[in-house]
C-alpha cells in the first residue's frame, strides 16, 4: 500500500489508527452526504511487548472491531487491508500516528542554557520527542556528572547543537568529548548505532565528525541557532522525525510491518496532534492552546501569532510525568495536597486520600465511582494542567521556528527568554483532550477544570476533543486537509462555548468587575452585574452567537485595555456563555468554611455535580 | 455477555520460571547450560567503562588548545598515577616549572587541541550478575547473559521497593488480615523475608532493618509509611534500586488491607523454604511487578500444575472478586450480575458494571473496580 500515489478526490474511506502505549485506537472515516465524516471506532490492546512483539496485531484487531461495527470488510483472509474500496468493502487508504514503547525519547544538548541548548529543546518537542535530559556548559554540572548523566541515559537519538555560526567551537567540542566519552547505547539496543544529530556552529562539524563519526551514526543539519537573533529549527526537527522512522521505528517489533502498510509516514503521536494545532490556528486565524492529559503524561501545545512575524509560533511542550494515572501520584506530590484540596469543597482526611491515590497509580485503569471520587480526580486533573501550562509558558518564549528576529540585548538577558508568547489576554481558543477531559460526565466540568488550570483572560472559547481523534486527523491533514478539516468540525471538536474573565482584582469579593450586557439570539437580553468572586453562566447552544457588550469597571481589563469598553460576538457551545468573575490571577477565600462555601456557590452556577439524594448515593 | 476480562496478577502454587540475567554491557557468561546455580551464584560479569575526569590543562598551564600536544607528558592511550603530572610547562631554562598532576590512577582517553581539555579514565568497574533464583541454566546468551529455570511457587506483588534479595521465608502473622507486629520481628530473622498479613507498616520496617531481616512482604503499606521510608514522595511506579537496605513487597495495594487468601496460604505452606524478593515495580507499558519466587529444592517439586487459569482474566457468576477502588475498596465478594448494558454509577459516569454480593449485601461496580482474586 505504501507509496500508492492517490489523488485526494479519490479517498472516500479513510481507516486511521494511533498506536498508543497501551491502546490503539482506529477510526473510520467516510464519505457521507457528501461531507467527511468519522462514523466508526474501535480499539484493541497494543501489542508491542511480549508475548506478541508485532505492533500490526493490534491495529488489525481494532480494525477488526470497526469491521464488526460497520460491516464493512477492511481485512482479506490474511489480514491485509483491501484496497482500494469499493461498495461495503476495503478503504482507499490506512495512515497512522505512534507513540508505542514510550515515544521518541531524546537527550539534547546545546552551549548555552538559555540560548543553543533551549533553542535545541524546542527543536526536539516540536518534533514530538519526549526530552530526557538537557545538557549545557553552563548547566551547573560537573564533567564527569555530565558524562555520568549521558551515559546511565539510554536515548533514541541525540540533538547536539551549540554555538552560532562562527561563533564558540571549544564549547561544541567539549559537549561532543563528553558525549564521545560517555558513548551511551540506543535504547532499543541491539545492532544498531546511536543516532546523532549536529545543528550547531558550522565551524565545529569536522571536530565534532572526528570525534563522533566513528562511535555513532552522525548526521549533520543547519545550525539551528545561526545567529543570536535567528532560529531555525525546520532542519533538525525534519531530521527527528526522519531518523524516528528509519532509526528508531524500524527497531520496534512489527513496525517495518506497519511501515509497509500505511499509506503515508507514519508520525510521533505528539506531532500529529500539534500538526492539528497548527492547522487550526492557520484556518480560523486564531492564537490557540492545545493540551492533551493522558495517564502517563501532558502534552501542551501553543500557536501564538506574534507581532512583525508572517506565520504563527508554534511550541509545544511535554510534562513527562504530569497525568492522570501512572503519575497521578506525582501530580500530587508535585503541587501539594493543600493546593489539591483547595479545589474540593467537603473535608476529607489526608491520609486514606493519600492511599487512595498511590491506589490509582498502582492500578491506573479504575474509575471513579463516587461523586467525591470524583471531584478529587478532578482537582489532581486542575494541578496536572496547571503545571503543565507553566512548563510550557517558560519554553513557549521568543522565538519562532524559522527566521525570528530578536534583538541581542532580548536574546542575551534571561528575563527577554522568560517573557512568554502564551498570553492568556491574547489567547482566542483552548482545546482540550485526553479522558478526564473528553469523558467527564457533564460537559461543564470540563470547562471549569480548563478555566481553573489555565485562567483565560478575556474572551476565550474553549471546546473538547470528541473522542481522541486529533493525532489521527493531524496525519490525515498532511495528505488530505480538506476532509481532516471537516471531520474536525462535524465529529471531532465539541464546542463548549465562551468565557470571558476579567484581568485585574478587586479589594473585596462582592464589589462590581464587570457591568455586562448579552443580545441572545430570538430577541432575548440579559444584563446585569457581575460580581468580584463570581460565575455567572449563560445557556448558549452550539450554533448560536450571541453579541456581549462589556463596561469593566476600574482596574479590570477585558481585552481593549484597563476600564475600557468592548463590544464581541460570542459563540455557545455545550455549557454555553461564562461570565468569571474570579479575578486574574483567580482569588479564592482563604478561610476553609468560607472557601467551601464559595466552591459550591460556583458549582451551582456552573451546574458542575448533581445533588445526591438517598437513591444516588453508592 | 458472561463473562469480562479483568487485570490479574499471577499466583501459582507451582510453576515453571524462567529468569533471564542480563548484563548492562557485553561481558563474559560464567556458566553453562545444565548448571545448577543458587540465588547468588555469579553467572556473568563485564567491566564497565571506568568513570572519566576532566582536566583544563590549558588553563592550568596559561597556554591555548593548539598548544597542549606540546605540553604534554602523557599521550592518549597511557596509563597515570594520581598525582603524576600529566602536562608539564617550563620557564627560564628549565627554573620554573609547572605541573598538571593526574587527579585520579587510570588512562589518559583524550587530548583536545580544540577546548585544552584532557580526559582521563578511572580503571574499568567489575559488574557482576547473579542468578537470583536457585535453578538450572537452560540457555546461554554468548555475552550477554544466561537463563535461570526454576520450578517455584511464583507470587506477583502489586508494588515494591528495593533491590533484588534473598532468603528463607519466615510467616510472622497467623492470619492474612494480620498486620505485621514489629515486636514480633527479632534477630532470629536476620537474612530472611518475613511476611505480615494486612499491612507492613514503617515500625515493622524498622525493626526488621534494625535486625538485618532482608526483605518483608505484606497485604498494604500506608503511602505516609512509604514516604517516611523512602525520604520523599514517590511520584511515578518506577522503583527497583532504592538504597534502603531491605525489601519491601505489597501484594494488595496502598492503605491496611488483607492480603489474599490464596496468596497468603502459599507463603504459609512455603514457609522455611529460600526464597527469591524483588521489589522492581514499574506500572507503564512495559510493566513489571515485584516478585516471590520459590524455588522447590530439585527432586521435592510437586508436578507442574498450571493453576493459574483464572489469572488470564475470565470474570464469570460466581467468581470471587476484590474492589480495588472506593467506596468498597479492599471488600472481597462474589459476582452475582454481570449486566450487559452501561449504567450511570454516582459520579454520573456510564459504565460498564458487575454486581457483586458481599455477606448478603449487593452492590454495583464499575467492571475496572474489581479484580478477580482465587481462594
Amino acid at each position: 500500500m505504501s507509496g500508492a500515489k492517490i489523488a485526494p478526490d479519490d479517498l472516500r474511506v479513510i481507516v486511521a489508527t494511533d498506536c498508543g502505549s497501551t491502546t490503539t485506537k482506529a477510526i473510520l472515516i467516510e464519505v457521507v452526504d457528501g461531507h467527511y465524516r468519522q462514523t466508526y471506532r474501535g480499539e484493541a490492546p497494543t501489542t508491542v511487548e511480549a508475548p506478541f512483539e508485532d505492533v500490526t496485531i493490534g491495529v488489525l484487531n481494532a480494525i477488526a472491531e470497526i469491521e464488526d461495527l460497520s460491516g464493512r470488510k477492511i481485512l482479506d483472509e490474511q489480514g491485509r487491508i483491501i484496497t482500494p474500496a469499493s461498495e461495503g468493502r476495503g478503504v482507499d487508504i490506512y495512515i497512522s500516528t505512534s507513540s508505542a514503547g514510550g515515544g521518541l525519547q531524546m537527550l539534547v544538548a546545546g552551549a548555552v542554557k538559555t540560548m543553543t541548548a533551549e533553542s535545541a529543546q524546542r527543536a526536539a518537542l516540536g518534533a514530538g520527542a519526549i526530552v530526557m535530559d538537557v545538557l549545557a556548559s553552563n548547566d551547573g554540572r560537573l564533567p564527569h556528572e555530565k558524562i555520568e548523566r549521558i551515559r546511565e541515559l539510554r536515548p533514541d537519538m541525540i540533538l547536539l547543537s551549540g554555538g552560532t555560526d562562527g561563533g564558540t567551537v571549544s564549547h561544541v567540542v567539549e559537549l561532543a568529548e563528553y558525549i564521545a566519552a560517555a558513548n551511551p547505547r540506543p535504547r532499543l539496543g541491539g545492532g544498531y548505532r546511536l543516532p546523532v544529530i549536529y545543528a550547531g556552529n558550522r565551524d565545529a562539524r569536522e571536530q565534532v565528525r572526528k570525534l563522533l563519526a566513528d562511535k555513532m551514526e552522525l548526521f549533520i543539519v543547519d545550525n539551528l541557532r545561526p545567529t543570536l537573533e535567528r532560529e531555525n529549527l525546520w532542519p533538525a526537527r525534519q531530521k527527528i522525525q526522519e531518523l524516528f522512522l528509519e532509526h528508531v521505528m524500524a527497531q520496534a517489533p512489527g513496525y517495518k510491518k506497519l511501515m509497509a502498510m500505511t499509506g503515508a509516514p507514519i508520525m510521533p503521536t505528539p506531532a500529529a496532534m500539534g500538526t492539528m494545532i497548527q492547522t487550526i490556528a492557520e484556518q480560523r486565524q486564531v492564537n490557540v492552546l492545545g493540551v492533551d492529559i493522558g495517564g502517563a503524561t501532558t502534552d501542551v501545545f501553543s500557536s501564538f501569532r506574534v507581532e512583525g512575524v508572517d506565520e504563527p509560533v508554534f511550541n509545544r511542550t511535554v510534562s513527562a510525568n504530569l497525568g492522570m494515572s501512572y503519575s497521578i501520584s506525582n501530580v500530587m506530590a508535585r503541587a501539594g495536597i493543600d493546593n489539591v484540596l483547595r479545589w474540593v469543597a467537603f473535608e476529607t482526611e489526608q491520609a486514606p486520600l493519600r492511599d487512595a491515590i498511590k491506589n490509582k497509580m498502582i492500578r491506573p485503569t479504575t474509575i471513579p465511582q463516587q461523586l467525591e471520587d470524583l471531584q478529587i480526580e478532578q482537582a489532581l486533573a486542575r494541578e496536572a494542567l496547571r503545571g503543565s501550562l507553566e512548563e510550557h509558558r517558560s519554553l513557549a518564549v521568543g522565538l519562532k521556528g524559522v527566521q525570528t528576529e530578536r534583538t541581542i540585548s532580548e536574546a542575551l538577558s534571561q528575563e527577554g527568554s522568560g517573557a512568554s508568547l502564551v498570553d492568556m489576554m491574547r489567547l482566542d481558543l483552548i482545546v482540550g483532550s485526553g479522558g478526564v477531559l473528553s469523558h467527564a460526565p457533564r460537559r461543564a466540568q470540563s470547562m471549569m477544570m480548563m478555566l481553573d488550570a489555565f485562567e483565560p483572560e478575556g474572551v476565550t472559547r474553549l471546546a473538547v476533543d470528541s473522542i481522541f481523534m486529533m493525532p489521527h486527523l493531524g496525519v490525515l491533514s498532511t495528505i488530505h486537509p480538506r476532509a481532516s478539516a471537516e471531520v474536525f468540525e462535524r465529529d471531532c471538536m465539541i464546542p463548549l462555548g465562551t468565557a470571558i474573565a476579567p484581568r485585574g482584582q478587586a479589594r473585596r469579593f462582592g464589589a462590581r468587575c464587570l457591568r455586562y450586557r448579552v443580545e441572545l439570539p430570538g430577541g432575548e437580553v440579559r444584563e446585569g452585574e457581575l460580581a468580584f468572586g463570581d460565575l455567572v453562566r449563560i445557556p448558549l447552544a452550539r450554533e448560536q452567537r450571541a453579541t456581549v457588550h462589556l463596561e469593566p469597571a476600574r482596574g479590570f481589563d477585558v481585552g481593549a485595555g484597563p476600564k475600557k469598553a468592548r463590544t464581541v460576538e460570542v459563540s455557545g457551545g455545550e455549557v454555553g456563555l461564562v461570565l468569571d468573575g474570579r479575578g486574574r490571577p483567580l482569588r479564592m477565600e482563604q478561610d476553609k468554611a468560607k472557601r467551601f462555601a464559595q466552591l459550591s456557590r460556583w458549582y451551582e452556577a456552573m451546574d458542575l455535580y448533581p445533588r445526591l439524594t438517598a437513591a444516588t448515593r453508592s | 455477555m458472561a463473562h469480562a476480562y479483568t487485570p490479574g496478577l499471577r499466583v501459582a502454587r507451582c510453576t515453571r520460571v524462567r529468569k533471564r540475567r542480563v548484563l548492562p554491557l557485553e561481558g563474559t557468561v560464567t556458566r553453562a547450560v545444565g548448571d545448577r546455580v543458587a540465588a547468588d551464584d555469579v553467572v556473568a560479569e563485564t567491566h564497565l567503562p571506568g568513570d572519566v575526569h576532566s582536566v583544563n590543562v590549558v588553563n592550568r598551564l596559561g597556554i591555548s588548545p593548539g598548544e597542549i600536544e606540546r605540553y604534554m607528558c602523557k599521550r592518549e592511550g597511557d596509563p597515570v598515577r594520581k598525582g603524576e603530572p600529566i602536562a608539564r610547562s617550563t620557564a627560564l631554562f628549565g627554573l620554573l616549572k609547572n605541573e598538571v598532576p593526574s587527579p585520579i590512577d587510570g588512562t589518559v582517553e583524550n587530548v583536545s587541541s580544540v577546548t585544552g581539555q584532557v580526559l582521563l579514565r578511572t580503571a574499568p568497574k567489575p559488574v557482576q550478575v547473579r542468578a537470583f533464583v536457585d535453578g538450572t541454566v537452560v540457555e546461554v546468551e554468548p555475552g550477554e547473559g544466561a537463563v535461570i529455570e526454576t520450578v517455584a511457587t511464583f507470587v506477583q506483588g502489586i508494588f515494591g521497593v528495593g533491590r533484588e534479595t534473598w532468603g528463607e521465608l519466615a510467616v510472622l502473622a497467623r492470619a492474612p488480615d494480620e498486620p505485621l507486629d514489629p515486636a514480633a520481628i527479632g534477630p532470629e530473622h536476620a537474612g530472611k523475608l518475613v511476611v505480615g498479613g494486612a499491612l507492613v507498616s514503617y515500625e515493622a520496617i524498622e525493626r526488621a532493618r534494625e535486625h538485618k531481616v532482608a526483605g518483608v512482604i505484606g497485604g498494604g503499606i500506608h503511602d505516609a509509611d512509604l514516604k517516611r521510608l523512602l525520604g520523599y514522595d514517590l511520584g511515578v511506579a518506577i522503583t527497583g534500586h532504592e538504597p534502603i537496605g531491605i525489601t519491601v513487597v505489597v501484594t494488595e495495594g496502598f492503605g491496611q488491607i488483607a492480603m489474599a487468601e490464596r496468596t497468603f496460604g502459599l507463603l504459609r505452606e512455603r514457609e522455611g523454604a529460600r526464597a527469591s524478593l524483588s521489589g522492581a515495580t514499574q506500572i507503564r507499558a512495559g510493566v513489571i511487578r515485584p516478585e516471590i519466587i520459590v524455588p522447590y529444592p530439585p527432586g521435592t517439586e510437586p508436578e507442574v500444575a498450571d493453576d493459574e487459569q483464572h489469572e488470564q482474566g475470565v470474570m464469570e457468576i460466581g467468581s470471587i472478586v476484590r474492589c480495588i477502588r472506593r467506596p468498597y475498596f479492599g471488600r472481597i465478594g462474589r459476582v452475582v450480575e454481570l449486566p450487559v448494558e452501561l449504567v450511570q454509577v454516582e459520579s454520573e459516569t456510564r459504565v460498564r458494571v458487575v454486581e457483586v454480593e458481599f455477606d448478603g449485601e449487593r452492590a454495583v461496580v464499575p467492571r475496572a473496580n474489581v479484580e478477580l482474586i482465587e481462594v
